[in-house]
C-alpha cells in the first residue's frame, strides 16, 4: 500500500508538469496582456513594467523562470493586484474556501447519505418520492437562483442570518453559503446512494444475511458498505471542486475565498494568478483522486494494490 | 409417527407484477420429518424455490404468502422480520444456488461466519472465531485457521459453497434448505458438496430440503420427493417408489427426459471436414515491467482433433479445462498455434478478411440462449443476419422465405419471426440460435454447451433436433459440454480435457464402459450415481 502511494506521488509530478506547461502557453495565446488598460500606458512605463516582470524576455525563457520559481514553491507576484504575491492571495483565500467547501461536503455526504438510504429502504413510499423529487430539484435549480432567494427569505424577510460577508468565519455568516454549496451535491449523493442501496439490498449476499436471521441494522450496514463505492469515486473530483471555492457563491455572499480568482485572473490576464489557480486545482484533484483510490482499497478488498 | 419439523399447509405465493397478479404457488402441502431428506423437484417456474423462500420470509418485496407454515407447531406465515429472525439462521437455514455471489465480497469469511454465531449463539468475538475455524474444518476447507481470514474472491466456487454451508450449520439448525446448491458448480465439485451434505446430515441429524431440477441428485440423496409443476405438487412419495413407478405423466416425462439413445456411427470413408493438429492457446497472466511475459496460462495444450462429415466429437471437461477455448481456436476466433485444416485448406495463414467467406461453413452455437441473441432485433432478423454477409445479393423477400424455412427446420412457428427474443422461452431461443447457424448451410458446427442452461425436458428436445439436423445435412459437430448424459447421447468420439490437455479419448462406448483415467471416472460417477451407489458400482451399472 505504501509503495502504491509513493508511486502515485511520483507519477503526479509529470502530470503536474504537463498541466503547467499547457496552461502556461495557452494563457499567453489569449490576446492582450496584464497591463493593457482602457487608457494605454505610456511606452516607457509599459517597457519598465515588462522588464520588472520579465515579460520582455523570450517566452521560452519566461517559462523556464516560472518553472524554476514554481519548483521552489513560489507562485510569483500578481500582475494585477500588484501589492500581493499569489502566495499571499492563496494564504488569505484558501482557508475561507476550504472551510466552506469541507462543511458543504460533510453536509452533503451525511444528509444525502441518510436520505438516500431511507429512500432505498422504503422504496416507492412517500419518503422515497419526496427524496427523489428533492434530488431532481437540487440538481436543476442553479445556485445563483437559490442563493439570492435564501438571502431574501432568511436575511431580509425573516432577518435570521446576515445576507453576506465573512466576519472572520462566524457561524451565522457561513450557514447560508454552506447550504447553497451543499444542496446540489446533497442531491447527487442522495440519488446515487438510493440507487446503489436498492441494488445492494437486492443482492445475493444481503439475501444470505437475511436468511441467517441477522438484525436489520447489520443488514443495512453491509448493504451501505457496498453501496458507498460509487459515491466514493464521485466524491473525489467533487471534493476538489468544492474546496477550491465557487465563484458564484463567493461573489453573491461577498466572501473572500479563492473561487473568484479563477475569473478575475483570466479576465485581467493576470498570468501568474491564472497559473496559480491551475496548479491549485490540479493538486487538489490529484490529491483527492489518490484519496479515493486509497479509500476504495480499504472498502473493497478486491482492488487492493499489492 | 412423530410430528414433522416443518409442515406446510395450503400455501399460496403471489407476486404483484406489471401484468397483474402472478400466482406462483397454488396451495401446496408439504411435510419434513426429523432427520429426513426431502427433495422438491420441478423445472424452472414450477414454484419450487418460491415455496421455500416464503418459508424463510425471503420473498421479493412484491410477493406475499398465504396459508400456513409451521415449524414445530409455531406459525411462521405473517410473522414480522424481527420475529422470524428467532427461527432464521438458528432453527431454519438456507443455502443458495449462487455460491459466487452469496457471500459479501467486502468482508473476510471469518467475519461473515461469526455473524450468526454472535447474533444467535451469544458467543463472544473470540469464541466465535474459534467456532468458525471448527466449522470450516467440518466442511473440509483445508488449513482453516489460515483460510478464515480469506476474502470470498480468494476462494473457488466449491469452497464458497462450503463456507455457505458452514454459515448455515453454525447454530445446529433443525432444517437446512438447499436451493439448487450445486447447479452452478462443476460436476466433480458437485459430487463432493453433495457427499459433504449427506455426511453432515448423518452426523448432525438435521433435516434437509433439496430444491433441484436434477433427478440424479434426487435419486441419490432424497428419502421422499415432491414433484412440482406450475405451482402445484403433482406427485409425492418415497423416492425409490417414485422412480420405480411414477404415477403422474409429468413425473414420467421428467424421468424419461434423461437423454437416451446412441448415435449411429459414420461411414469410415466419410470425408474429413476439419482436421486440427497440435492446437495450443496461451494467455499472458503477468508481464514484467518491461513488457516481457513472465507468467503464462496454457489454456489449450497441444490438442489434436479430426471431425468427419456426419460425425460428432464430444469435448468433455470442467470449467477451466480449456474446452471452450479449443472450440474457439478451431474456428479461428481465438489466436492459437498449430494447424487447422478445413476440408483441404489450411486456415492458419488466413486473416480476418480471408476467413470471412469460409465462416458460413463454420458456425458456432453458444451456451447462453439469453445473452447470445440481440434483444433489439426480431428473431427473423437475427436468423437472417448471416445471409446479409454471405449472400448479399438475395432480395428481402427471399431472405424472409429462407427465415421461415429455417424456423420450420428447427420446429419453431415461422409466424414468430417478427417477435423479439424476450418473447421466447429458453428452449425456443436456443432453437433460434441453432436456426441462425443452420440458415447458412454450414459444414461444421461447434456447439458450446448448447443445452446446459435448459431444463431437462427441453434439453431432450434440443438433443433430438440436433440429431435430426445432423442426419439431414451430414453436419460435423464439435459438441462441448460438461454434461455426460447429453454427450453420450450425441457423440461418436469423446475427448476428456483437463487443464488444457486431453487426458482420455475414445468412442463413447469405450469412455463410458472402461474409463481408464481417475478423472473420467469421477465425471461419470458424478453424473450417473443413484442413492447407495459408489463410483465403482455406477460404472458397473452403466456397463451392464
Amino acid at each position: 500500500m505504501l509503495s502504491f502511494i509513493l508511486r502515485r506521488f511520483l507519477s503526479a509530478i509529470p502530470t503536474l508538469f504537463l498541466v503547467v506547461t499547457i496552461s502556461f502557453f495557452l494563457i499567453r495565446i489569449a490576446p492582450g496582456g496584464p497591463f493593457d488598460l482602457e487608457q494605454p500606458l505610456e511606452a516607457t512605463v509599459m517597457e519598465n513594467l515588462k522588464r520588472i516582470y520579465n515579460l520582455d524576455k523570450p517566452l521560452i525563457e519566461q517559462y523556464g523562470i516560472y518553472l524554476w520559481h514554481l519548483a521552489q514553491g513560489d507562485f510569483g507576484p500578481s500582475f494585477y493586484l500588484r501589492d500581493f504575491t499569489i502566495g499571499d492571495l492563496f494564504a488569505r483565500g484558501l482557508p475561507v474556501s476550504i472551510t466552506l467547501g469541507s462543511l458543504a461536503l460533510l453536509t452533503a455526504v451525511l444528509l444525502g447519505g441518510t436520505l438516500g438510504s431511507i429512500a432505498a429502504l422504503r422504496q416507492n413510499s412517500w419518503i422515497d418520492y419526496v427524496v427523489s423529487s428533492f434530488g431532481t430539484m437540487g440538481l436543476t435549480i442553479p445556485n445563483f437562483v437559490i442563493a439570492p432567494v435564501f438571502q431574501i427569505v432568511f436575511g431580509l424577510m425573516l432577518a435570521l442570518l446576515p445576507v453576506g460577508g465573512w466576519n472572520d468565519g462566524s457561524v451565522r455568516n457561513i450557514i447560508l453559503p454552506v447550504i447553497v454549496l451543499a444542496l446540489p451535491q446533497l442531491a447527487v449523493v442522495a440519488r446515487m446512494i438510493r440507487a446503489s442501496m436498492i441494488e445492494a439490498l437486492r443482492s445475493n449476499h444481503i439475501r444470505t444475511l437475511r436468511s441467517l436471521g441477522l438484525p436489520t441494522s447489520v443488514v443495512v450496514l453491509h448493504a451501505l458498505r457496498g453501496a458507498s463505492l460509487p459515491i466514493v469515486s464521485y466524491l473525489g473530483p467533487a471534493a476538489a471542486a468544492l474546496l477550491t471555492g465557487s465563484v458564484v457563491v463567493e461573489t453573491i455572499f461577498a466572501l473572500p475565498g479563492v473561487g473568484r480568482y479563477f475569473v478575475e485572473g483570466a479576465l485581467n490576464r493576470d498570468y501568474t494568478l491564472v497559473m496559480g489557480t491551475v496548479v491549485l486545482v490540479a493538486v487538489f484533484v490529484m490529491f483527492f483522486n489518490l484519496l479515493v483510490d486509497i479509500l476504495y482499497a480499504i472498502i473493497d478488498p478486491r482492488v487492493r494494490y499489492e | 409417527m412423530t410430528e414433522p419439523v416443518l409442515s406446510v399447509r395450503n400455501l399460496h405465493v403471489r407476486f404483484r407484477t406489471g401484468d397483474g397478479i402472478l400466482h406462483a404457488v397454488k396451495g401446496i402441502d408439504l411435510d419434513v420429518n426429523r432427520g429426513e431428506t426431502v427433495a422438491i423437484v420441478g423445472e424452472s417456474g414450477s414454484g419450487k424455490s418460491q415455496t421455500m423462500m416464503s418459508v424463510m420470509g425471503l420473498l421479493a418485496s412484491n410477493g406475499w404468502a398465504e396459508g400456513s407454515v409451521k415449524y414445530r407447531g409455531d406459525e411462521l406465515v405473517g410473522l414480522s422480520p424481527d420475529k422470524l429472525n428467532r427461527y432464521r439462521g438458528s432453527k431454519l437455514t438456507m443455502i443458495f444456488q449462487e455460491p459466487m455471489t452469496s457471500l459479501d465480497p467486502l468482508y473476510r469469511i471469518g467475519d461473515q461466519l461469526a455473524l450468526p454465531l454472535t447474533t444467535h449463539g451469544g458467543l463472544s468475538k473470540r469464541d466465535a472465531r474459534k467456532r468458525a475455524i471448527e466449522l470450516l474444518e467440518l466442511v473440509q476447507i483445508p488449513d482453516p485457521s489460515r483460510r478464515i481470514d480469506a476474502y470470498p474472491h480468494e476462494m473457488s466456487g466449491g469452497q464458497r459453497q462450503r463456507v455457505m454451508i458452514a454459515m448455515a450449520l453454525a447454530n445446529n439448525p433443525d432444517v437446512l434448505i438447499a436451493d439448487e446448491p450445486t447447479t452452478a458448480l462443476d460436476v466433480t465439485v458437485q459430487a463432493r458438496i453433495l457427499e459433504l451434505l449427506a455426511d453432515l446430515q448423518k452426523r448432525l441429524g438435521m433435516s434437509i430440503v433439496f430444491i433441484t431440477h436434477d433427478l440424479g441428485v434426487v435419486r441419490r440423496f432424497a428419502d421422499r420427493t415432491y414433484v412440482m409443476r406450475r405451482g402445484e405438487v403433482v406427485e409425492s412419495g418415497r423416492t425409490s417408489d417414485l422412480f420405480a413407478a411414477p404415477k403422474h405423466p409429468y413425473t414420467r416425462m421428467l424421468i424419461d427426459a434423461e437423454p437416451t439413445g446412441r448415435k449411429a456411427p459414420v461411414a469410415a470413408d466419410a470425408p474429413v471436414v476439419l482436421d486440427a493438429q497440435n492446437i495450443s492457446v496461451q494467455f499472458t497472466l503477468e508481464k514484467s515491467f518491461f513488457g516481457k511475459t513472465t507468467h503464462v496460462l496454457r489454456a489449450v495444450d497441444n490438442v489434436s482433433l479430426r471431425v468427419r462429415a456426419g460425425e460428432t466429437v464430444g469435448v468433455v471437461g470442467e470449467s477451466g479445462s480449456g474446452k471452450s477455448t479449443l472450440g474457439r481456436a478451431i474456428l479461428r476466433l481465438q489466436s492459437a498455434s498449430g494447424i487447422v485444416r478445413f476440408e483441404d485448406r489450411n486456415l492458419m495463414p488466413l486473416d480476418r478478411a480471408g476467413m470471412r467467406p469460409l465462416r458460413r461453413h463454420l458456425q458456432l452455437v453458444f451456451q447462453d440462449p439469453f445473452g447470445s441473441l440481440s434483444p433489439r432485433m426480431t428473431a427473423g432478423e437475427i436468423v437472417t443476419e448471416g445471409l446479409l454477409v454471405h449472400e448479399p445479393s438475395i432480395s428481402r423477400k427471399e431472405r424472409d422465405r429462407r427465415a421461415a424455412q429455417a424456423f420450420e427446420e428447427v420446429q419453431l412457428d415461422p409466424a414468430g419471426r417478427n417477435r423479439f427474443p424476450h418473447e421466447f422461452s429458453g428452449g425456443q431461443r436456443q432453437r433460434i440460435a441453432i436456426a441462425r447457424a443452420m440458415i447458412l448451410h454450414p459444414k461444421l458446427v461447434v456447439l458450446d454447451e448448447p443445452t446446459s442452461a435448459l431444463d431437462r425436458s427441453v434439453q431432450k428436445e434440443i438433443v433430438e433436433l440436433l440429431r435430426n439436423l445432423q442426419k439431414a445435412h451430414g453436419l460435423a459437430y464439435v459438441f462441448i459440454s460438461h454434461d455426460l448424459a447429453v454427450v453420450r447421447a450425441l457423440s461418436d468420439e469423446i475427448m476428456v480435457m483437463k487443464s488444457g490437455k486431453v487426458v482420455e479419448r475414445g468412442t463413447a462406448e469405450e469412455i463410458f464402459d472402461t474409463p481408464s483415467e481417475e478423472y473420467t471416472r469421477d465425471l461419470i460417477a458424478a453424473a450417473f450415481l443413484s442413492k447407495g451407489d459408489t463410483a465403482e458400482t455406477a460404472v458397473q451399472h452403466l456397463a451392464s
